[in-house]
């Protein structure tokens, strides 16, 4: 039907969703091997009381980037970038995303913001007042380099990556439905992907107006922040979180999403309470974004405040715990295999259990004002993040892999990889509750030999290690398997939905005959695959003259319009190239440079429609 | 008996778990029952995923099967009405009950649970300044306290973010530039109870301990009323022209308020906020080098020949 252009230059200019989101793939697993090495450096650095591995400066540097790197340039990119640009336009039958140039340039500025954050630690000037950055630590009188400026406009600079990304999802997953797929046929992994998406555009532009006020505050003189002259640091927390805490939701969903497909798979049977975990998913977000101040109890505001926003998070604890009965139940009642993929998410349950539990502690304000900032919440955060959001991460590693490679892994390896990671975690995190109960605060570089907390931290590191080989053991694992691991049948799991319809790996066209859908479990409606090769045999409704694709009804998946897709562009990376260079000089305050930049920007905007004239 | 406590001095634990006051009590029975609550809500989930694993290969179950409605009720009953009930008990006995132990009594309370000596701290990048309001005395990063008396903390800072806590005593508060935070403080016995800055605060946020002395109260009124009284006998010259430019000694010349008051340091246990002992040695090496120390505080190091460094320490150890 059509083939992507080859070699590097067909990289550059691809958008190919599937494409795409192998870009996103390895450049987020890059930024998850840099994140890991800051951990495990802080690792070493913590193993021993009065340690000098690493001196404050480092130290700061290196906390700051670990967690700033493992949310906006892995975890978030690898769900939505990765797995969200590769798989949801398979599962809803679409041959693209809805706006491929726009997937295009989110991809290569994501790449940009990450190279800036990345260039300011490389300098010593990396972010150094933590990923929540308070004020009036992080102004310029307390932080006189040009270290918060890396942080301001390198996240600024990824919002607008991310925001086109969600806004893309959410236009995909409404209106490029395969005929049929209603709204109550769209698979839970899309779901998730819309409560994620959803979240992303309505919590970003408070975190951009922060960073904003932020910059001006650092470099015009100006005073959000600085009470002396009426501003208030109390107003960067609030817009902060405001971001922050639907930012978390934001991270587990789409991995709710991933469970969500990998459970029916491996016990062959449909999701129990399926409409209920759908409003869940999207309710979860909706409530993440009423929770916002239970960051903040510690700060000495009037206790009505601290009340309700203590009710806020106990209602988000109910969408959470219909999702966990929802998993288990359905794993209970139907008959599982444990094979690698089902063994992450079983893992993932139990880290998610314990994760939400010390979440559910903090509804009780008095406790959270106890062990707020202590290595208490460092444990309860890792649970969510580790455990939650990168076990399915792994978990959809193992199972799409077939898809993606047209290569099986080697099964005993996956399994031991497993074990290794989940045993070396919870060596990793269990002990920080003990240690942050017995007083250690977060964010010390260094602790005193006699406070009791030494055995725990060695304990920690050990878990660290551990971890480590097991991540190298699963990569390893997938390396090996995608050199020599035997050839992949199409559907190896009978999974539900529909890219276990296509050959693997898919080809550029995804669906050569759009298929026609029934049910939320696409693939397992045999009469359905049956009857889309039929219409192959026949030749009806191929759309193959070029980049075709249905655009069918919001609710009920009707097709009404047959819209053709862009091809390749070199638009997408020049726009982000000028964009990019922008916000490099910005971080030098040279505000005539980049109003040259932006103009540069302007002509290839202009440039990026001229071509959709011609085409 | 001064080496004794030196040595004692940087022993004592922050441990939220072992409660020297009513409020972190009522907060650590609190997380003993939240403990035993969620041991009970991971067991039952993880017997489900056991019983799963049990039953994996048990047969006559049909290929693909949809949902059905028992286990539905599961969903329901486990995942929404059981938590439900859970977390509003929780709500209510933390944020009504527990949450009275942990704050200020109103004006309202019975006069014997209203505090009876107020405390001003204010914290900077890396120290405590402590004050006693209603007298002159001015100290650091040790705070002596009357055992078995409610005290009022009122704190607020001076630059960055930073948070009191003390959690043998009670829960933390932060220490904002804008608002001035009241913070209940009682000791059910006479003791030494360590805190740490909780919130970070730039390079040495590791190195911002502090100390609080739960003394017997006639104890605590004869500390008091040294701790006022400014410094006695001269010698003072070296100090006030090497030091004066950010350190007061009440009594001399040097009166700044960019660093510590150190009318009284001979008296304390420690040094640069709980960071080292109180020893002549110690104070030697921190004042010689305070970048080696505690790298990153705001301390420069000032030149002084080796007498003059010596004349200095036995100086400052006698402002007791």
């Amino acid at each position: 039907m059509w083939a992507e252009r080859p070699g590097l230059l067909g990289w550059l200019t691809t958008t190919d969703h599937k494409r795409i989101g192998l870009l996103y793939f390895w450049t987020t697993l890059a930024f998850f091997g840099a994140g890991g090495v800051e951990a495990l450096l802080l690792r070493a650095q913590l193993a021993r009381a009065n340690n000098d591995v690493l001196g404050p400066d480092t130290y700061d540097q290196l906390f700051s980037m670990h967690g700033l790197t493992m949310i906006f340039w892995f975890i978030i990119p690898m769900t939505t970038g990765a797995f969200g640009n590769y798989l949801i336009p398979l599962m809803i039958g679409a041959r693209d995303m809805a706006f491929p140039k726009l997937n295009a340039l989110s991809f290569w500025l994501f790449l940009g913001s990450g190279l800036l954050v990345y260039t300011g630690l490389f300098l010593g000037s990396g972010p150094n007042a933590g990923w929540f950055d308070y004020v009036p630590l992080a102004s310029r009188l307390y932080d006189p380099g040009r270290n918060i400026e890396f942080y301001a406009l390198g996240l600024l600079f990824n919002g607008i990556s991310s925001t086109i990304t969600a806004a893309n999802f959410i236009v995909t997953i409404l209106r490029l439905r395969a005929p049929g797929m209603s709204f109550n046929r769209i698979p839970l992994f899309c779901f998730a992907f819309l409560a994620a998406s959803f979240g992303l555009l309505f919590a970003l532009p408070s975190l951009s107006v922060d960073l904003i006020f932020l910059f001006l505050d650092r470099n015009l003189g100006m005073h959000f922040f600085d009470p002396s002259h009426g501003g208030s640091t109390l107003l960067w927390q609030h817009l902060f979180w405001f971001f922050g805490h639907p930012e978390v939701y934001i991270l587990i969903v789409p991995a709710f999403g991933i469970a969500t497909e990998i459970i029916p798979a491996f016990t062959q049977r449909k999701m129990i309470a399926f409409p209920l975990v759908a409003i869940a998913e999207l309710l979860v977000v909706f409530i993440g974004f009423g929770v916002w101040a239970h960051h903040m109890f510690a700060d000495g505001i009037p206790a009505v405040t601290l009340v309700f926003f203590a009710g806020a998070t106990a209602m988000v604890v109910i969408p959470s715990t219909i999702q966990v009965f929802a998993w288990s139940s359905t794993l209970f009642t139907g008959r599982p295999r444990f094979n690698t993929p089902l063994l992450f998410i079983i893992g993932f349950i139990l880290f998610f259990v314990i994760g939400g539990l010390t979440g559910v502690m903090f509804v009780a304000i008095p406790f959270t004002q106890q062990v707020t900032d202590t290595y208490f919440v460092v444990a309860h955060f890792h649970y969510i993040i580790f455990g939650a959001a990168v076990f399915p991460i792994f978990a959809g590693m193992y199972y799409w892999f077939p898809k993606v490679t047209g290569r099986m892994y080697f099964e005993r390896p996956g399994q031991i990889s497993f074990w290794i990671i989940f045993l070396g975690t919870n060596l990793l995190f269990f002990p920080m509750h003990i240690v942050g109960l017995l007083g250690m605060p977060r964010r010390v570089y260094t602790y005193p030999g006699e406070m009791g907390w030494t055995a725990y931290n060695l304990a920690e590191s050990v878990g660290g290690a551990i971890t480590l080989v097991g991540i190298l053991l699963l990569f390893g694992n997938l390396v090996v398997s995608y050199r020599r691991g035997p050839l992949a049948p199409p559907d190896p799991w009978h999974g539900p939905t529909l890219e276990w319809s296509i050959p693997s790996p898919p080809p550029e066209y995804n669906f050569a005959v759009i298929p026609h859908v029934s049910s939320a479990y696409p693939n397992w409606d045999l009469a359905d695959r049956e009857a889309d090769r039929r219409r192959l045999a026949e030749g009806v409704g191929m759309l193959d003259h070029g980049h075709e694709q249905v655009v069918s009804t919001l609710a009920d998946g009707e097709p009404v319009e047959i819209v053709r897709m862009p091809h390749s562009s070199p638009w997408p990376i020049l726009l982000a190239l000028a964009v990019s260079g922008a916000f490099a000089v910005l971080v030098t305050e040279k505000y005539g440079v980049a109003a040259v930049f932006g103009v540069l920007a302007l002509f290839a905007l202009v440039g990026w429609h001229w071509q959709e004239e011609e085409s | 008996m001064p080496v004794a406590l030196v040595v004692a001095g940087c022993g004592s634990k922050q441990d939220a778990l072992a409660p020297h006051s009513r409020a972190s009590k009522s907060i650590s029975s609190l997380w003993w029952n939240m403990l035993i609550g969620s041991a009970l809500a991971l067991a039952v989930v993880a017997i489900i995923l056991a019983a799963a694993w049990i039953r994996r290969n048990r047969v006559g179950v049909p290929g693909v099967r949809d949902g059905d409605r028992a286990a539905m009720a599961v969903v329901v009953g486990l995942g929404v009405v059981v938590p439900i009930l859970v977390i509003a008990a929780l709500f209510f006995f933390a944020n009504i009950f527990v949450i009275r132990d942990t704050t200020m009594p109103s004006a309202a309370a019975a006069p014997s649970q209203r505090p009876k000596l107020t405390i001003r701290v204010i914290g900077h990048q890396f120290w405590w300044e402590v004050r006693y309001p209603g007298t002159r005395a001015v100290t650091a990063n040790e705070i002596h306290i009357p055992a078995r008396t409610p005290v009022q903390v009122l704190v607020h800072s001076d630059d960055v973010i930073h948070s009191f806590w003390v959690p043998q005593l009670n829960r933390k508060l932060d220490m904002l530039p804008e608002q001035v935070g009241g913070l209940l403080l009682y000791a059910d016995e006479p003791g030494r109870y360590r805190g740490q800055c909780a919130e970070f605060c730039g390079l040495q946020h590791a190195h911002m301990g502090l100390l609080v002395f739960a003394d017997p109260p006639a104890t605590f009124r004869r500390w008091l009323a040294a701790e006022a009284k400014p410094a006695s006998g001269g010698g003072a010259g070296l100090f006030v022209s090497k030091c004066g430019s950010c350190h007061a000694i009440r009594g001399t010349a040097a009166s700044s308020d960019v660093g510590p008051d150190l009318t009284h340091v001979g008296s304390r246990t420690s040094l640069a906020a709980v960071t080292i002992p109180n020893s002549p040695a110690r104070m030697r090496e921190w004042i010689r080098d305070p970048q080696g120390v505690k790298p990153g505080n705001q301390m420069p190091a000032v030149r002084l020949t080796r007498t003059q460094l010596d004349r200095l320490v036995a100086y400052l150890e006698a402002r007791r």
